[in-house]
């Protein structure tokens, strides 16, 4: 068996004008001149299977995996519905959907495969697979677009694609179905009016394509955040693809870039652009971002808003930076509450021995959202901001009051409390104030120190002991 | 031909989920139940309406997305399969639905006429939105009624919330005009839920409904504000929040067919029915009906 490894990656954009309506604009053809060499590349290079990850194939429920050996339908664009209809019938490697699928769940992802006749296959994956794939001699499978997933899940899901190809010995084709920028013209237009749809999208573009043609798939990765704000529409689907395929590169910025197409689609930007493996002889760059193996965290409410809105979001709800949320343990005596925020590590939110309850260290992040009400003591460079001690106390206090709650307790039944800061000369104060007004009237015993740091932007945290009574 | 009418308005969502726990014989796959709040909620909604006589459903639903326009199913047929990409292991749903092209295409003049950019959509093999179904199906399981039924424009995507509402308050105020000149008697329908935050699990048996609950408290709350100011009448301030709830509840209202019902009802201002309330995979859905009729003849 030879070895598995990713022979080509391809961007590809996603609307059907190249497939149903090349002729009808100079740009849409020089597109499908494009993708017509792309598919002879392939044909050149042997390949054993297409993976396509499509932007227009979102999934809410992990990634969905087609696994459907032989999907037929007829595809009408939801918008582009007057150019025509695609008929389709692909030919998918079954086995290595569900070898991937597999693949996704030994790594900590939700996954799963879909087989069912007359599944609707996106726009995206279709024009791809015509066009890459004309006579479907080479099987492909297709993957969603997670709209909660942030990059770790995405890398995660295309190392666990990477399993399955080295394992496999396939010689695989990576493609990923997106517009660049992809504002569209809101009124319909003649086709010989398509450009893109602002200078800023095209220069935008332009730097996007500048890299590929350099091979810096991984800076493009990188930027994608950016890029999502600057030049993307602001639905739910994000700038995800280039994680993906950076991953599926082994996030490398010396590939061998080749820009064969750039054009307007109904003023989306469109590209056909070609990553060869092979170094380019540049010089890679460092992997500046965690690499994830392994994915442990949940798809917290967060961290779509995030991508979605991080503009609108001030600054006190835009936490979710710091270490990865843990599901609290579950040992004889715990006690945990959905109504008091993740543990940053392997531990419960309280552990009962008789009479006694002793809590974890609480802060004031909020449950769910993990917001800092009051906001973060520095922003995700470590920059201080300006943050109010007497809302970070109030919220710690009310955390306090939840865990206390959820094991029959209540308030008054505090009896000691140590209390930590990270800032003793700037806090104390407010923080005094606060205690006086809600547990300095219960009565516990108190104990308050300097530290260095807590593990999450806070200023503020308490370790407490309540007897229940008995 | 006497002046038409709406008879009444009505919030109707359309997670797959719900035809999926009736069983129905188009649905292909089956269930041991589940969402019975939701599922007696369209109970009462129909039973609140056996007795009104109307010719046409108007329905516009999120899951038919265009970015370019606002589009209207433009022939007089549809027969097909549905599968939901997202939960195609709950939905795969044999349809046959009859579109009213008279209506469609007098809304869709009175909105080209209004400045709206618009389109008919003839192709044959469109397959018509999930959404439509299931709501056409919850709605009016015998699909007796003629539909006309309207795309989301994805204004909120490309501009603001309040962009999108603006467009949708025309697009409701022309909805309205034509079915009067028109001298039908129609039902009017927002396919959409209100909060919008999934789980992004799925329980084993999907209808386990030990699982099922909000997302959150603060999309709780929201979703309540919003069902407040329904049974009040106080649909202004419905509009008036309307971006806030949008942002804040990750709502469905993004669509623009919640904006565009009231529009269509011409805001209005006396108290709604609540018939049902409920989650699904945490998303927050509300069955509600503005008895147009009803108010009137109390009028008269």
């Amino acid at each position: 068996m030879s070895e598995g490894k990713i022979v080509a990656s391809f961007v590809v954009p996603v609307h059907p004008h190249t497939v149903l309506a090349p002729d009808q604009n100079p740009g849409w053809k020089r597109l499908r001149e494009a993708f017509d060499q792309a598919a002879q590349t392939i044909r050149e290079l042997d390949a054993d299977l297409i993976v396509v990850y499509s932007t227009t194939w979102p999934s809410v429920i992990g990634h969905q995996i087609q696994s459907d050996p032989n999907p037929e339908w007829v595809m009408v664009d939801h918008d582009f519905h007057d150019l025509g209809s695609i008929p389709y019938s692909f030919n998918i490697d079954q086995k290595f959907a569900h070898a991937w699928d597999d693949a996704n769940k030994a790594r900590g992802l939700q996954s799963r495969c879909v087989n069912y006749k007359g599944f609707p296959i996106d726009v995206g994956s279709v024009v791809a697979l015509t066009l890459l794939n004309p006579d479907n001699k080479i099987p492909a499978v297709i993957v969603s677009s997670n709209v909660y997933a942030n990059r770790s899940e995405t890398t995660v899901m295309a190392k666990a694609c990477l399993d399955v190809v080295k394992a496999q010995g396939k010689k695989v084709v990576a493609v990923t179905a997106m517009s660049l920028s992809n504002r569209m013209f809101t009124d319909f237009i003649e086709p010989s009016e398509d450009k893109i749809h602002s200078l800023k999208d095209h220069e935008w573009n332009q730097k996007i394509l500048e890299f590929l043609r350099q091979g810096r798939l991984e800076d493009v990765g990188q930027l994608s955040r950016t890029i999502q704000r600057q030049i993307r529409v602001q639905k739910v689907v994000a700038f995800k693809p280039m994680w993906w395929l950076s991953a599926m590169n082994g996030n490398r910025n010396d590939l061998t870039g080749n820009v064969m197409a750039y054009e307007a689609i109904h003023g989306a930007g469109g590209a056909v652009v070609h990553l060869d493996p092979t170094p380019s002889g540049v010089g890679d760059k460092e992997y500046d971002e965690e690499d994830i193996e392994y994915f442990h965290g949940e798809r917290g409410v967060l961290d779509a808003v995030e991508d979605i809105q991080a503009e609108e979001l001030t600054p006190a709800t835009n936490q979710n930076s710091g270490p990865e949320l843990w599901e609290p343990t579950e040992r004889e005596g715990s006690v945990n509450t959905d109504s008091a925020p993740k543990p940053v590590g392997a531990y419960p939110h309280a552990r009962r021995v008789g009479n006694m309850l002793y809590l974890s260290g609480v802060g004031p992040r909020q449950p769910g959202t993990n917001a800092i009400p009051g906001g973060p003591i520095h922003d995700e460079n470590d920059e201080p901001l300006d943050y109010d001690i007497k809302a970070q106390t109030h919220a710690v206090v009310e955390n306090v009051r939840r865990v206390v709650e959820e094991a029959g307790g209540t308030m008054d039944q505090v009896v000691d409390v140590t209390t930590f800061l990270v800032d003793m000369k700037r806090d104390f104060s407010g923080y005094n104030e606060v205690w006086a007004e809600t547990l300095g009237k219960v009565g516990p015993t108190r104990t308050t120190l300097a530290i260095d740091a807590l593990p999450t932007p806070i200023a503020v945290e308490m370790k407490v002991i309540v007897h229940l009574g008995e | 031909m006497g002046k038409g009418k709406i008879v009444a308005g009505c919030l109707a969502p359309h997670p797959p989920h719900l035809v999926y726990a009736e069983n129905p014989p188009q649905n292909e796959p089956t269930a041991e139940g589940g969402w019975e709040q939701l599922r007696w909620g369209y109970e009462r909604l129909r039973a609140s309406l056996a007795n009104v006589e109307y010719d046409a459903i108007v329905v516009l639903s999120p899951h038919w997305q265009t970015y370019v326009g606002t589009h209207f199913l433009g022939l007089p047929h549809f027969e097909g399969l549905s599968v939901d990409p997202v939960f195609p292991n709950l939905f795969r749903y044999h349809y046959d639905l009859n579109i009213d092209v008279d209506l469609t295409q007098a809304i869709h003049n009175e909105a080209q006429a209004s400045g709206l950019s618009v389109k008919l959509m003839e192709n044959p093999d469109f397959r018509v939105d999930y959404g439509t179904i299931v709501t056409g199906h919850m709605f009016n399981p015998t699909w007796d009624k003629p539909m006309v039924v309207i795309s989301s424009n994805r204004s909120s995507q490309y501009y603001s919330v309040e962009v999108m509402q603006d467009m949708m308050i025309e697009l409701g105020k022309v909805t309205r005009k034509a079915i009067e000149e028109s001298g039908k008697r129609v039902v009017v329908i927002a396919s959409n839920s209100l909060s919008h935050r999934h789980f992004t699990t799925e329980s084993e048996v999907p209808e386990d409904m030990s699982k099922e609950h909000i997302t959150s408290h603060a999309m709780h709350l929201w979703d309540m504000r919003m069902i407040d100011y329904m049974v009040k009448g106080q649909s202004q301030r419905i509009l008036d929040e309307m971006p806030e709830f949008t942002e804040q509840a990750i709502a469905e209202s993004d669509g623009g067919a919640f904006s565009w019902l009231l529009s269509a009802l011409n805001v209005p201002d006396y108290p709604a029915i609540l018939h049902g309330y409920g989650t699904i995979i945490g998303t927050g859905n509300a069955i509600v009906e503005w008895p147009c009729h009803a108010h009137e003849e109390g009028m008269e």
